[in-house]
């Protein structure tokens, strides 16, 4: 934390006057030694422009270097730093200290996930959903390399757009109690995934998605709470690609009697 | 996962707007009684309607009152998350017009019903 004492005697201010500190408690979990999961706290000194993961970074740094979590980008793209931080999903690198002093913050593992380590949790279960929804473009009419590419027009983009910008921080899943009552739900990021695809024009694979979209582990299982869209750092709006696919579901039932060949089974 | 919605005040709001329903409910089976009451000759029927005016009934009117305009309130918000996107000019429409357009419609369908009970009343 050298930057922090230079920046401070830099504007010419007494460092010690100057020097805020927080409590940090965090979440501890060793599957090797602990029964359960235990917090401990820690007061850290912070700056104003000191993220949560800048805060939790100072703890490995400089009290306890067996502190696990993920991270990477610092900067909301990458989606890995995903923590329950007062009990909210949130991006711990667009989460920021000050606005939390002079509380007390808890910083726990995502909620609705299995702990692996401290603040890491396991994501197998949610890769095997992406996996499940087929994330790739299934051709409508397969095109040969002469033939030349697809053509989209900037309308049929807009159709999709909005559900590829998910990075796959599954905060939404943190935040989806029916995803915590039932693991088996798809959820919320890979149902958008999902409808991503659906949704692109030189797709054809709905058929195929659609039921996955209907069964037990489907759409369904969503009550609207809301809380997906609302945590999603992207704008993603996850909940609405969930809940039009209701809408799709049932009408794929209900129109298989007009059309034997297409629709849910 | 028992009591997860006392965990955030955002699902303690999802569990009072779902709450709402049963004042719904309880409204909808005032109304079938009423109704059955009617089919069962005229003492019936006044006998319902005192009913009606009973200082309890009042109460409980007041209550499904409340509870219902914040089940219709709590319905609308959620349009923008359970509906397709309406396009308009190319343009995805904003969760306000699209909430606002739910709220206009059910104003005015709740105006003109009222308008015509006032005018068999008459």
């Amino acid at each position: 934390m050298v930057p922090l004492v230079k920046r401070q005697t830099r504007k010419g201010k007494h460092p010690m006057s100057e020097q805020k500190i927080i409590e940090i408690e965090v979440l501890r979990y060793k599957p090797e030694s602990d029964q359960a999961p235990h917090s401990e706290v820690y007061k850290v000194p912070f700056t104003d422009d000191m993220s949560v993961l800048q805060g939790v970074q100072y703890i490995k740094d400089n009290f306890d270097g067996s502190l696990t979590f993920r991270w990477s980008c610092r900067m909301a793209i990458c989606g890995s730093c995903g923590m329950m931080i007062n009990g909210i999903p949130k991006l711990s690198c667009e989460s920021f200290l000050r606005d939390y002093y002079p509380n007390r913050i808890t910083v726990e593992a995502l909620a609705n996930f299995p702990i692996e380590k401290d603040l890491v949790v396991d994501l197998s279960g949610f890769i095997e959903k992406l996996e499940a929804i087929q994330p790739y473009i299934i051709p409508k009419e397969p095109r040969t390399l002469e033939q030349g590419e697809y053509i989209q027009t900037p309308e049929q983009f807009s159709q999709y757009i909005q559900f590829t910008s998910c990075i796959n921080c599954t905060l939404c899943y943190a935040a989806c109690p029916q995803v915590g009552l039932n693991p088996d739900f798809i959820g919320p990021a890979a149902m958008a995934l999902l409808h991503r695809y659906n949704m692109d024009s030189r797709d054809g694979g709905q058929a195929q998605r659609m039921e996955l979209v209907a069964s037990e582990e489907g759409v369904y299982n969503c009550s609207a709470v809301g809380y997906c869209s609302e945590v999603c750092p992207k704008h993603v709006d996850p909940g609405n690609a969930v809940n039009v696919n209701k809408i799709n579901a049932a009408k794929d039932y209900f129109l298989r009697f007009l059309s034997p060949k297409g629709g849910a089974q | 996962m028992g009591g997860w919605w006392k965990k955030n005040p955002f699902y303690v709001e999802y569990m009072v707007h779902e709450s709402t329903a049963l004042f719904v409910a309880a409204y909808a089976i005032t109304l079938l009684v009423g109704l059955v009451r009617l089919g069962q000759g005229e003492a019936a029927w006044n006998g319902w309607l005192e009913a009606m005016k009973s200082p309890l009934s009042i109460v409980a009117h007041l209550a499904f009152l409340v509870a219902i305009a914040y089940h219709a309130f709590t319905w609308f918000k959620l349009f923008p998350l359970t509906m397709p996107p309406i396009i308009v000019n190319g343009k995805k429409l904003e969760p306000e017009v699209v909430v606002g357009s739910g709220w206009t419609a059910a104003i005015l369908a709740a105006l003109a019903l009222l308008g015509i009970v006032w005018r068999i009343a008459a």
